[in-house]
């Protein structure tokens, strides 16, 4: 019994020991099942993208949410050619407001990867209690950061962290 | 203690080390969040708000899912102080509000507890989280999901709904609720259709619930199927989706014990290319309510989710005053929208581009034949899909435009034109008839520099008079200023003006002001003021918030 209660302890200490070593920011992105726009099965662990990923959480109807989108829309370019970043969309539009995600998608030019979530499989894995919630991935797929608003001037910020990730600041 | 047996818990605990540090960092992963809501209320009596006894109001709520290899688990724990306003006035206490255990590997998916799920487009089955509605209707039992092949997905699911939460425990729904669902993606199955232009995938879905025969005068099917199919097509920039659903015999409270069959049928259309996205949609529904408790009415325990065909509107005025949900006992409804760019560096266009979006939405009453008068059949009417009367629930004609101006200014210019019929879509005791009004919404932009921003929005709305008199409230009008200082501050206020109420001493300004402080995935808000009574809305599911004057303090926390 003695033997099990030391186990114990040990395997409690070097599991904290372990968690502290890594701190707070070890979150990867967890495995759900969604699909793209196109309708291709995708697993959110295993998005195939090289560098950095930004994966926002957006919807149709919610305004901040288009805003932020459309702000780093312009800003796309030149962040692709300066860090190699992907950005995921990820629409938690359900099936009253799904079709219109094409539409707005296309019809604004995004060229972001845009992943579907209408039942808010992903959204609830990833802890997002309301839209729109961003967050910065590095190569590794921990996550480094994450912002649960959008102000104009927030891309800055996000972009800051962006230029850290790849070790360019 | 023996220094041999020492020496082997110690090594016991060396070997274990290394294990588990890889697990904390490759393999096991907790992820959650956290909401809490607290309000503060006075008694107002010029807006009708009231003052609970307890004067103060707390919801809290905690997700933690926990994922260790293949193995996953997860709960919710809700706690209501007692609720807030507008909430299920039901919900009652501290404790597990939704709780599971899971195993999942490429091939096989199983869920023991509560879970969340879709078949196709959710119109024969949906079970989902809305906090804002304060609606949840998961299905507590077993789901098993498996992908033997690609391209095929074969879903099964077994439970019972959960209705309420009482006393700090999950209340579930009477029946039974079973069901399952196949899907093939064509162009992965057979051969010859790989590398077609034109993917296509069908769906079959069937779902069933059983409850007790709780009537003595009448003769009730317990068991009640439902069952359909569904067909996804993309070609190029094309796409053409549809789904029919067939439900069985289902007397209920909701149709009035009737022993028709119902049905429930969508179509979209799609088309979308760089700079231009149109869709139409088309949808039948009758005698489509199917709930998992047969007495049950308002949001209860639905089983399956009819998507209202309108767009979800944001502004104030457009969103929570006149709002449409489908009529789950019939409608035929029609949707249009078309959305383009202008593009950049042209004369019309300007320097970045202007966006122009329009939107047409209408439902009607089906076209019903009286059939069986007084006979036992109860079998009261026949009825086909999309065969329209002329009698209109609901329509909704928007445009909007957008400019950016410069780097630091920004305008949306909108129109809304709205028709609701109250006597049907009940939205407010006071109008008669057909409610039509006419929103313009001014939408402003303003970077003042690289952190500081200013926003704001000027609504008014007006409401055509009724046989001479004025119509529901009559016109109302809103300002919003909204400053924000990236990326941790926020500062709003609102002014609503009821100024053209019939009662004179209605016509009141409802001012509400708020701030907010974002850092990371925290979030706390805090807001005071007048809040109007209205119905708030989440993908065509509406609930009644009443008038409120007070503090609102809300907090937000992911993990």
């Amino acid at each position: 019994m003695k033997k099990v209660v030391f186990l114990f302890i040990g395997l409690v200490f070097s599991f904290s020991l372990s968690a502290q070593e890594h701190g707070a920011e070890t979150k990867k992105i967890p495995s759900v099942q969604l699909k793209d726009m196109e309708g291709n099965p995708v697993n959110t662990a295993e998005l195939g993208i090289d560098g950095p990923i930004i994966v926002s959480f957006w919807a149709t109807w919610c305004s901040p949410c288009k805003r932020e989108l459309n702000t780093i829309h312009e800003l796309y370019p030149d962040w692709q050619d300066e860090t190699g970043v992907t950005l995921v969309a990820v629409s938690i539009d359900d099936e009253k407001t799904k079709r219109g995600v094409p539409l707005y998608v296309n019809g604004k030019g995004w060229e972001y990867v845009v992943l579907m979530d209408p039942n808010g499989d992903f959204k609830r894995a990833m802890g997002v209690n309301n839209v729109p919630h961003t967050f910065l991935v590095d190569k590794e797929g921990n996550i480094v950061y994450s912002h649960n608003n959008f102000a104009p001037g927030d891309e800055e910020e996000l972009y800051e962290h962006l230029l850290k990730v790849v070790g360019k600041e | 203690m023996p220094f041999h047996k020492m020496k082997k818990i110690i090594s016991l605990i060396l070997a274990a080390t290394p294990l588990l540090t890889f697990a904390q960092t490759e393999e096991f992963s907790v992820t959650g969040n956290a909401e809490a809501i607290f309000q503060y209320l006075n008694k107002d009596t010029l807006i009708g708000a009231n003052q609970p006894a307890e004067k103060a109001l707390l919801n809290s709520y905690m997700n933690v899912f926990m994922r260790y290899k293949n193995f996953k688990g997860g709960m919710r724990l809700e706690s209501y102080l007692p609720r807030i306003q507008g909430y299920p006035n039901r919900f009652d206490g501290t404790g597990l509000g939704m709780r599971y255990v899971g195993y999942e590997n490429d091939f096989v998916d199983v869920t023991l507890g509560s879970f969340y799920e879709q078949f196709g487009s959710g119109m024969i089955l949906r079970t989902y989280e809305d906090r804002a509605l304060g609606y949840d209707n998961f299905l507590d039992g077993l789901r098993i999901i498996l992908r033997p092949k690609e391209g095929i997905l074969l879903k099964g699911v077994y439970g019972k709904q959960r209705l309420s939460f009482e006393d700090g425990k999950i209340v579930h729904s009477q029946g039974i609720v079973r069901g399952a669902d196949a899907e093939l993606h064509l162009n992965s199955v057979l051969k010859p259709l790989k590398d077609k232009k034109l993917d296509v995938s069908v769906g079959a879905s069937f779902v069933s619930k059983y409850q007790k025969d709780d009537r003595d005068d009448l003769i009730l099917p317990e068991n009640v199927g439902a069952y359909g199919g569904r067909l996804n097509m993309r070609y190029k920039m094309f796409t053409l989706d549809g789904e029919y659903i067939i439900r069985e015999q289902d007397p209920s409270v909701d149709n009035g014990y009737i022993y028709n069959f119902g049905h429930a049928a969508l179509i979209n259309f799609g088309y979308s290319r760089k700079g231009l996205g149109i869709t139409l949609s088309a949808k039948s529904v009758d005698n489509m309510s199917f709930r998992s408790d047969r007495n049950k009415q308002l949001q209860d325990v639905f089983i399956n989710y009819l998507p209202a065909l309108n767009k979800t509107h944001t502004y104030n005025l457009v969103a929570t005053l006149y709002p449409y949900a489908t009529q789950p006992l019939g409608e035929i409804a029609y949707q249009a929208e078309v959305l383009y760019t202008i593009k950049r560096k042209t004369k019309l266009g300007g320097k970045y581009g202007v966006t122009l979006n329009a939107n047409y939405s209408c439902a009607y009453r089906p076209n019903q034949t009286n059939i069986n008068p007084g006979d036992s059949s109860r079998v009261v009417y026949t009825t086909k899909p999309y065969d329209m009367s002329d009698s209109l629930y609901w329509q909704d004609i928007n445009f909007s435009i957008y400019k950016k101006f410069s780097k630091n200014f920004n305008l949306k210019l909108n129109y809304f034109n709205i028709t609701l019929n109250n006597d049907v879509a009940k939205v407010t005791g006071d109008a008669h008839g057909l409610i039509k009004s006419h929103i313009g919404v001014a939408e402003m932009g303003y970077k003042i520099n690289r952190k500081h921003s200013l926003r704001a929005e000027l609504q008014g709305l007006f409401v055509e008079k009724y046989h001479g008199q004025i119509n529901d409230k009559g016109n109302w009008g809103t300002v919003i200023l909204e400053y924000s200082i990236s990326p941790k501050w926020f500062f709003s206020i609102m002014d609503q003006y009821n100024y053209g109420n019939p009662t004179p001493s209605k016509r009141i300004h409802y001012i509400y002001g708020s701030f907010g402080y974002i850092k990371e995935s925290t979030r706390i808000t805090i807001g005071y003021g007048r809040q109007r009574a209205g119905l708030f809305c989440v993908g065509g599911v509406c609930r009644f918030v009443p008038a409120s004057n007070g503090l609102t303090v809300s907090f937000t926390q992911s993990f």
